[in-house]
């Protein structure tokens, strides 16, 4: 059997593990299209063609001594460079961190990838640590859009976005802490999970404002999404945030049906200052699942400048010392926006992680009575790299603060959310389906159902 | 001319001996006046006394 681009993980784990396909044939077939299209797509740092192929012979050599091998056999993943991989130094994005010493361990999602038989073929470009709606990156160059090589790939995970849009892996990880999973997802037309806060670990992660980080994969397929997730769920007391849940797969649920479900389009706030096609998106969706309820999201706006203040200011204390003693090593525009974080008074920090329980406790009310909510994952479609102000309704308004305005206010209070690609012409645009706690079940459900009825799904990369 | 921040930039950039080269002033005031706007929407919303924060969220 040949490899071909898109193959998904669970196409190649099953010819992997049926013998019809060997792991190291998979993972030679994604380091030749790393080869030959990460010149232009720029979305990978490090490439660990080494450790890849050993890894790849080791689950060969178990399967042909009749071994049992994991969900993932054979199945190429790159993550993040915020992700600790042994061997190199943790750079996340910066120029700074490439000073570190190399990494002794793996993070632990990467080891639980692993576990499952997934095979790591290194690491992606991001935005400088992760303060970053755009995918662009002063010291490493931007990553780009697979759709047209012009435009952003959004951020902060941009090479995770371009990776899998590119269809360079079935699946990447990336974090989200204001939205840096879903933007890459809908610029680049894939699918992306940020689970619930505290679902997964961040364990040997280079963290960017502790209380609202997450990590989580992409892929482009929803079965894709949930062998990635279910294989990386548990416990980890290397993550003081780490719940202690045990663990809730979903890839046996997500083909149950969603007629019992109660879903609901966000109104007021979320449909505010969106371009036509992100209402296009929504539309479709919403039609698609018999949405017709609308239900407003008290104070989201207030949610967002709630986000932004903890945001700048956790990450201001994160990176104090390295602002002190070597601010002309950063992006400039990280470097400035982060002094500015250090110097807002702590009592507005305080009043907004007040605000954030308050809004947690609306939240909470409105999951009581529906169990989906539906809202745009950008306001736009990818932008052009470089691009400052975007004109909405006769407005000029600056790219880079409006980018995550209807992420910001989700991952605010931790709910998790599954951003499904809706397929326009000629650039795809995503959708959140967002959840309450702990229900990844019900959004990857949601999503699959999408992907069954053609509405959602990962474009073929059209700019390669 | 200077500008409101600066006095208040200064301070804090002392305070926590922070650098601000000139060079950056602009910037790093134009991203604080953001900030104190955005903060300034927050603190306009009337909470409870009791009202605990949220720092490690739990959900």
């Amino acid at each position: 059997m040949t490899t071909k681009p898109e193959m998904t993980a669970a196409e190649i784990a099953s010819a992997v593990a049926g013998r019809k396909m060997s792991a190291l044939d998979a993972t030679d077939a994604a380091l030749a299209r790393i080869k030959q299209h990460d010149g232009v797509l720029n979305c990978f740092t490090d490439v660990t063609a080494e450790r890849a192929r050993a890894k790849a012979r080791a689950i060969d050599a178990d399967i042909a001594a009749g071994k049992e091998v994991g969900p993932l056999a054979g199945v190429p993943f790159a993550v993040k460079n915020l992700f600790d991989v042994a061997g190199l130094p943790t750079r996340a994005g910066s120029k700074i961190n490439r000073d570190l010493a190399p990494s002794k361990r793996d993070a632990t999602l990467i080891e639980r990838m692993e576990a499952a038989g997934a095979v790591l073929v290194g690491a992606l470009n991001m935005g400088e640590y992760a303060y970053d709606f755009t995918g662009e990156n002063v010291h490493d160059g931007p990553s780009r859009n697979p759709h047209d090589t012009t435009r952003m790939t959004g951020g902060s995970s941009g090479g995770s976005g371009s990776a899998v849009g590119g269809a360079l892996v079935p699946i990447a990880l990336g974090s989200d802490t204001n939205g840096s999973i879903r933007v890459p997802s809908s610029f680049c037309g894939i699918f992306g999970l940020k689970p619930t806060y505290g679902r997964l670990s961040r364990a040997r992660s280079f963290p960017f404002v502790a209380s609202l980080d997450h990590l989580g994969p992409f892929a482009r397929s929803v079965t894709d999404l949930a062998l990635a997730y279910d294989a990386m769920q548990g416990p980890d007391a290397d993550d003081g945030a780490c719940t202690t849940r045990g663990l809730d797969p979903t890839l046996p649920l997500i083909a149950n049906p969603i007629s019992d479900l109660r879903i609901a389009v966000a109104g007021g706030y979320f449909q505010k200052n969106v371009f036509p096609e992100a209402v296009e998106a929504v539309s479709r969706v919403a039609k698609a699942l018999g949405a017709t309820r609308v239900v407003d999201v008290p104070e989201a706006s207030r949610a967002r400048a709630a986000a932004y203040i903890i945001t700048t200011t956790e990450g201001a204390s994160l990176h104090l010392d390295r602002l002190r003693k070597r601010p002309n090593d950063f992006d400039p525009a990280v470097r400035d926006r982060l002094i500015a974080g250090a110097m807002v008074p702590a009592p507005l920090v305080d009043r907004a992680q007040k605000f954030r329980r308050w809004y947690r406790a609306q939240l909470a009310e409105i999951f009581k009575s529906i169990d989906v909510l539906l809202a745009p994952a950008t306001p736009c479609t990818a932008p052009k790299l470089g691009q400052v102000n975007f004109n909405l309704d006769g407005v000029e308004l600056p790219v880079r603060a409006n980018i995550g305005i209807h992420t910001q206010p989700i991952s605010f209070i931790g709910l998790p959310v599954v951003a499904v690609p809706v397929p326009l012409e000629p650039l795809p645009i995503g959708v959140q389906i967002i959840c309450a706690p702990w229900r990844e079940d019900i959004a990857l459900r949601v999503a699959y159902a999408l992907e069954q009825m053609g509405v959602a799904s990962a474009p073929s990369p059209r700019g390669l | 001319m200077a500008e409101p921040l600066d006095d208040y930039i200064d301070a804090v950039s002392k305070a926590l001996a922070l650098p601000v080269e000139e060079a950056w002033r602009p910037a790093v005031r134009a991203n604080l006046e953001v900030s104190l706007r955005l903060a300034r929407l927050v603190d306009e919303f009337a909470l409870p006394d009791e009202t605990e924060p949220a720092p490690i969220f739990t959900a």
